[in-house]
């Protein structure tokens, strides 16, 4: 009786629930070597697979056809196929691959290279290497407009973030940020980019609709019995309607929560230890951390601006993509 | 970099010169300079010493150290300033004892007004008071503890760290483990002295019990001789017999003649810390967090050879400056002084956090790695420990400790 009582409303609650597609969420996992496959709807890891040595930023194709991976430690980055995590084949990436960034329409992939001070772009079809770009020391974040003309690469030792013209690999404009600059996101109007500096302690906005672009704005962070020093910005994500921006604040376990109309803090979210990258569900419902002390992943109910689950995945996560729909 | 006494014979400067090349030929397109430009000329002094060989090879002092951190320091100003309209020039001079204050004579009166020492107490003071008025100066080896307190000086800032720093690293790490009984084993030199003593002030100061000290006597001799393991495994363990109980020894060797006999040679069963084993130290190149395997492969690329102390904080020192220069936009010491001891600010130095200076003594406030060696097996300051203004604080002399009047 009861039972059938449990299943009437289990019924009910799965029709009246708006029909979520299940999307794979992909997390790298530096030091375990492999990407933790989880199922977006139920947050239960369905795989693990190898992923090359030091897997670190991971990103996938706009159609969801292949998933790329820098695996450091290899020198190169890995393809693997999102649906049957076969790797497909590997693409040149220049030494020490950190971070990267896809072209807009999928081609070609931009790849910082952290060990060499050089952007390598590479074409996902040919495989060739299109160009290799001198930038400052240490380079390490990398974004793209969202019109695909400038390329943005930050060196976390030149503490700057350098604009690079798309087409010609040229440096066109260096904007000077705050102490080891990680990761650099537009907002999907491309009217401004924000920049986190790692030991600074801010994310810098810059205003992309002046001529050369200054910041204008640095936002700093605040958490009552947290020791400054350890609210260390890294990963930035933005609304597609740029009403919120969340940073990750590395060894503070906090992700902050950003009014991007005024770029003013609204709250502070306790996730897992060290979090580093973030991913949105494309609806946007959901934001998932990576944390590299806990092992785990906290998902954020980006609506209600809280913390619903963890799950834990390999051995220090490091970064977050999930699949289109 | 300016070759000086010839020790610039090697390719650094020209590897330089190439780097900066590529990077300003990649940053030509650079849309707007700044108005004014910056010159910042930088001296480094290291003064050497005589002494015996060290104890283990590892340690052999190479030609270019402290050098070769000049030059990847100023490499790395250089790319910023690159885009700022700052150049970077920096001289390195090494010197003898006797000969120290005539160099630093000679390189203010050519116009220098910006020093990284490498020297002993006795020469660093020498030349901080012989400075002119408008120089600075940062102290990049010596960790002596009156430095920090009462021959404290106005124009000189220590990226150093004293010696109470490095004992509180250590400490707070063996009291975290709850190690606290600790058996410590002393050299006879004046150096050695002061070193047992910061280590007797540290464990007042966190709790940890000396149970029992022993000099180990400085009688002269070879450092190394054929087959010399056989006496030292016949011998040590004598010499460390008969000892309270202790969970671990203590060497205090700041001349470095017979910590490294120590591990495995006591006689009772119990890991070494300090001068051996394990010890506390700016930088090691095996780290490998927070970026620094970057720093050490850049340094490597550089210089054929492994980072080490003197490498880095001769490299941090230069930092410091062009990151001062950076900000401020100035090349004037007074400016630069000004910017580092201010609470703006802040510089990553691949430790996991921001480096700072303490407003009343000049001292850096800067994490400790803990080494065995092989491997960094702690950080200090450890988790657990409190400070009211910064945890790196709990590391050395903190304000109401320091008898420094000279910041105020």
């Amino acid at each position: 009786m009861i039972r059938s009582t449990l299943l009437a409303t289990a019924a009910a609650l799965a029709i009246a629930a708006t029909p979520a597609l299940a999307n794979n969420v992909f997390v790298s996992n530096e030091r375990g070597n492999t990407v933790t496959v989880l199922d977006s709807t139920t947050w239960e890891v369905i795989a693990e697979f190898p992923a090359g040595n030091r897997p670190r930023g991971i990103t996938i194709a706009p159609d969801g056809s292949e998933l790329y991976v820098c695996a450091s430690d290899d020198n190169l980055v890995r393809v693997f196929d999102p649906n049957t995590f076969e790797e497909l084949h590997t693409l040149p990436s220049g030494p020490d691959p950190e971070l990267f960034v896809l072209h807009p329409s999928g081609n070609p992939l931009y790849i910082a290279n952290e060990d060499d001070n050089m952007v390598t772009v590479v074409d996902v079809k040919t495989r060739q290497v299109l160009a290799e770009i001198p930038v400052g020391i240490e380079p390490e974040g990398m974004a793209i407009s969202p019109d695909a003309r400038t390329v943005i690469n930050t060196s976390e030792t030149t503490n700057m973030a350098h604009f690079i013209d798309a087409e010609s690999y040229e440096i066109t404009h260096n904007v000077l940020v705050d102490q080891r600059p990680r990761y650099a996101e537009f907002t999907s109007d491309g009217t401004k980019l924000y920049v986190s500096a790692e030991i600074g302690g801010t994310v810098s906005v810059i205003d992309m609709t002046a001529n050369e672009p200054p910041i204008t704005r640095k936002i700093t962070f605040e958490v009552p019995g947290i020791q400054p020093e350890w609210l260390q910005p890294v990963g930035v994500k933005v609304t597609a309607d740029g009403s919120r921006v969340f940073v990750a604040l590395g060894p503070s376990n906090r992700v902050a929560v950003i009014d991007g109309e005024t770029d003013e803090v609204i709250k502070y979210l306790l996730v897992g230890q060290r979090v580093w990258q973030l991913g949105f569900t494309p609806d946007e419902k959901f934001l998932i951390t990576t944390n590299g002390n806990s092992n785990d992943v906290s998902i954020i109910d980006v609506e209600r601006e809280e913390v619903i689950k963890s799950v834990q995945v390999g051995q220090q996560p490091w970064g977050v993509v999930v699949a289109p729909d | 970099m300016v070759a000086e006494n010839g020790f610039w014979s090697n390719l650094a400067g020209l590897r330089l010169r190439a780097r900066a090349a590529l990077l300003g030929a990649a940053f030509a397109s650079l849309a707007t300079l700044p108005a004014m430009a910056q010159e910042v000329r930088t001296a480094v002094i290291r003064v050497d010493y005589p002494s015996l060989l060290p104890l283990s090879r590892l340690d052999l002092p190479a030609e270019d150290r402290a050098f070769a951190g000049a030059t990847l320091g100023t490499e790395d100003n250089a790319t910023t300033g690159r885009f700022m309209g700052q150049t970077h020039e920096t001289v390195t001079v090494a010197t003898t004892p006797e000969n120290a204050l005539a160099e630093f004579e000679r390189l203010a009166g050519d116009g220098y007004r910006l020093f990284v020492i490498l020297a002993r107490e006795a020469e660093l003071l020498a030349m901080a008071d012989a400075a002119p008025g408008d120089a600075l100066l940062f102290n990049s080896r010596s960790g002596a503890g009156s430095l920090r307190s009462e021959d404290c000086r106005a124009n000189l800032l220590h990226v150093a760290p004293s010696d109470a720093m490095r004992a509180d690293a250590v400490t707070q790490f063996l009291v975290w483990k709850k190690w606290t009984d600790l058996f410590l084993v002393h050299g006879s030199n004046p150096e050695d002295v002061a070193l047992a003593d910061a280590y007797r002030a540290s464990a007042r100061k966190f709790g940890a019990r000396i149970v029992g000290e022993r000099e180990f006597t400085d009688t002269g001799g070879s450092r190394v001789s054929d087959s010399g393991h056989v006496l030292v495994q016949r011998q040590l363990p004598v010499f460390m017999q008969n000892t309270p109980r202790h969970d671990v020894v203590l060497a205090a060797d700041a001349t470095d003649y017979f910590a490294e006999y120590l591990p495995y040679n006591t006689w009772e069963a119990a890991p070494v810390a300090g001068s051996a084993g394990l010890v506390p130290v700016t930088w090691a190149p095996t780290h490998e967090s927070w970026g620094a395997t970057q720093l050490n492969t850049r340094f490597e690329k550089l210089a054929n050879r492994p980072m080490r102390d003197e490498d880095y904080q001769t490299w941090l020192a230069l930092r410091v400056i062009g990151e001062a220069v950076t900000r401020t936009g100035s090349a004037d010491p007074a400016e630069l002084r000004a910017y580092a001891l201010g609470d703006a600010f802040t510089l990553a130095a691949f430790k996991g956090e921001p480096v700072t200076f303490r407003k009343w003594n000049g001292q850096m406030r800067q994490p400790i790695l803990l080494t065995n060696g092989r491997m960094t097996v702690s950080v200090s300051p450890q988790d657990g420990f409190l400070h009211q203004r910064t945890l790196l604080d709990s590391l050395g002399l903190d304000q109401p400790e320091s008898a420094c009047t000279a910041f105020e």
